[in-house]
């Protein structure tokens, strides 16, 4: 059971990390991201059409991708060109997406509700690890979306600290007039950061629906896209802290639905919510987050 | 001077209905393009929606009784954004208001009607007050920002309420809700066979209510100027974050007042998930409405108009009822970035 626990919590972690990363890339750089939820359902949705008409789950990937990666220069298209409020824009964008992906799901597949069963990324199994334990729960039988995850937050996290282009970057979201003094061309930067910010939450979405489960649902992403803020708030708007918090949080989805404990589930899905707002109280004024979250320069 | 005041807010009144009008058709083009899209004839389909809203005597009522949460959840969020709060918690405040109304009025049952009814709206309205109540003393006290306390805390309500209505307060049966309330607690239907009752007389009442208090009274007069910009408020001695508490307390309970006209008006008790997004619809409605309480209002009654004939039109045509939250959410989006008409005018206008 324990193995079981361990197992699906990784690999309920890959969504809520890529839709977390998601949120922290734009936010670094001042955008505030409320549509993580939206572009995963689309990129959920995008992959199983890949799939669906091509039979092959990795066309599905990529046009998960590529339906990102529109979404999210959209996105910024609507935040910086248009001046839009921000955060409607991202409620706005969660609506579309859960209203026109089930338009479409039912022009498609002519039913409502779900798609038919499309073909799915394969799982890599490392048969040698079959019997080393600990390793065998995470590697044994694993996505390849979990190796995605792990590269996502690992460049992420490089070119956030190690590189001149994120120093810039994280300087974007706490003082983009100064940074824009030096000569640096501020919603270049966002907009780049935005096209790959929703690349990756739609690549998140996908995950769901082609390597979790072999279809599309309406409304799959469930509310995961939420965590993720949640998760990226808690991680303190850092790659590893979206991957940790992220872990939390599916950790505590996985112990709903593999543990029965004498406490009813609804009390141990509460509880990720309930310790990022307990974090943001602790941390207090310090968990602000880019200081210019929000700000727009022309 | 005040004229030439109010001859500006006036221009400015009118651009703002301008681009209203400019977001509402475009969506509904943008939505008659998705319709095509999906093989079908968007006049036809359209013609459905409109004779689901508006066909006969019970359709009429029902696309009114849609209208009320709207407009509980609309002046919820216009309240808010006139302070300079955005309160996207009114989907947990509704929950919570709901369930406190589900609860109590098990115990009120012997009330006479026309006491038991306002004593449980007020219940209705504390207990979204409580959602909105946390929001506040968290955005006051610790500087933690509404919108990330409320998206957090809507969850936590809304599997608060389904815990009680699983556990404590079950009626046993395999859908998760509580004991259904007596007859005595239903609000009156105004045409029968319909699900129009006395709230939407109570959802018009609040509009005015608010309407007043924002413009007719000191408190709103401060909270305007709060909203308006924080820091000039504070230095002309108006203590903010007092302010921002309270408004958040009536936030919540406006919310609130939503769950309850569902509770007492159409469910008669509290149901997991019985709410299709009214909180984030609400957002749109105030949005749209400009937070006005009069725009909210007509906001609601668009909004209604749309999920009400989008039945159907989902049954006649093969179009997905789905289709009415594509134009929604484009109307907000819209609306949200106005700049985006101005940006094409201007472009015409280099040409």
């Amino acid at each position: 059971m324990l193995n079981n626990l361990f197992s699906l919590t990784a690999k309920l972690t890959i969504p809520i990390t890529l839709g977390a990363l998601c949120g922290t890339i734009s936010e670094r750089g001042g955008v505030i991201m409320l549509g993580v939820e939206g572009m995963m359902l689309f990129g959920a949705f995008f992959a199983v059409l890949g799939s669906f008409l091509s039979g092959s789950a990795w066309v599905g990937l990529l046009f998960a991708l590529l339906s990102g990666a529109i979404l999210g220069a959209l996105y910024c298209l609507f935040c910086i060109k248009f001046r839009g409020h921000q955060s409607v824009i991202g409620v706005g964008l969660n609506m579309l997406a859960s209203g026109l992906t089930q338009v479409l799901l039912k022009s498609i597949w002519g039913q409502e509700g779900m798609s038919s069963f499309v073909s799915t990324i394969p799982n890599i199994k490392l048969s040698f690890l079959k019997n080393v334990p600990v390793l065998n729960i995470l590697f044994y039988d694993q996505s390849p979306y979990f190796y995605f995850m792990i590269i996502i937050v690992a460049l992420t996290w490089f070119v956030f600290y190690k590189t001149k282009v994120g120093l810039r970057y994280r300087a974007i979201g706490d003082h983009p007039l100064a940074v824009k003094t030096t000569g640096v061309n501020v919603n270049k930067y966002r907009y780049v950061a935005l096209t790959i910010a929703g690349a990756v939450a739609s690549l998140g979405g996908s995950f769901l629906s082609i390597s979790y489960n072999n279809l599309f649902v309406a409304d799959m992403v469930s509310g995961r896209g939420f965590m993720a803020l949640g998760a990226s708030i808690f991680g303190g708007w850092t790659p590893l802290g979206c991957f940790f918090a992220s872990t939390v949080f599916a950790f505590s989805q996985a112990l709903s639905y593999t543990v029965k404990l004498n406490i009813p589930i609804y009390f141990i899905q509460m509880i990720p919510y309930l310790t990022t707002i307990l974090i943001l109280i602790f941390t207090g004024r310090r968990a602000h987050g880019p200081e210019a979250l929000g700000k727009l320069v022309d | 001077m005040l004229k030439e005041n109010n001859k500006k807010t006036l221009m400015s009144f009118g651009s703002d209905l301008f681009y209203s009008f400019i977001s509402i058709l475009l969506s509904l083009l943008i939505g008659a393009i998705v319709i095509l899209i999906v093989g079908e004839n968007p006049i036809v389909a359209f013609k459905e929606l409109l004779k689901g809203a508006f066909g006969n005597k019970t359709y009429i009522a029902n696309t009114l009784s849609r209208a009320v949460p709207l407009i509980f959840c609309g002046l919820s969020v216009a309240l808010s954004q006139r302070c300079g709060i955005f309160n996207i918690g009114a989907e947990g405040q509704l929950y919570l208001g709901a369930m406190a109304v589900s609860i109590v009025g098990l115990y009120s049952s012997s009330l006479p009607h026309f006491i038991a009814i306002p004593f449980l709206f007020i219940v209705g309205f504390l207990g979204g007050a409580i959602g909105g109540f946390l929001v506040g003393i968290l955005k006051s006290k610790f500087q933690i920002s509404e919108v990330i306390s409320a998206i957090m805390l809507n969850y936590v309500f809304k599997l608060f309420t389904s815990f009680l209505a699983s556990g404590p307060f079950t009626s046993g049966e395999t859908s998760v809700q509580t004991i259904k309330l007596s007859e005595n607690l239903n609000l009156t239907t105004l045409i029968k066979g319909t699900k129009l009752t006395t709230s939407i007389f109570i959802a018009l009442f609040f509009a005015l209510l608010l309407y007043i208090f924002l413009w007719k009274t000191t408190s709103g007069f401060k909270l305007r100027a709060t909203g308006l910009n924080e820091t000039a408020a504070k230095a002309s001695g108006i203590n903010a974050s007092l302010l921002t508490l309270l408004t958040m307390c009536l936030c919540g309970g406006l919310a609130g007042l939503a769950g309850t006209s569902e509770v007492l008006g159409n469910y008669h008790r509290f149901i997991e998930g019985f709410s299709p997004s009214y909180g984030f619809t609400g957002i749109a409605v105030a949005i749209l409405g400009k937070n006005h309480p009069v725009g909210v209002i007509l906001t609601s009654l668009l909004f209604a108009i749309l999920n009400s004939g989008a039945l159907r039109m989902a049954r006649v045509t093969s179009v997905s009822s789905n289709v009415v939250s594509v134009i929604q959410s484009l109307i907000i989006i819209a609306v949200a970035a106005p700049e985006m008409i101005k940006v094409f005018r201007r472009n015409k206008n280099a040409k």
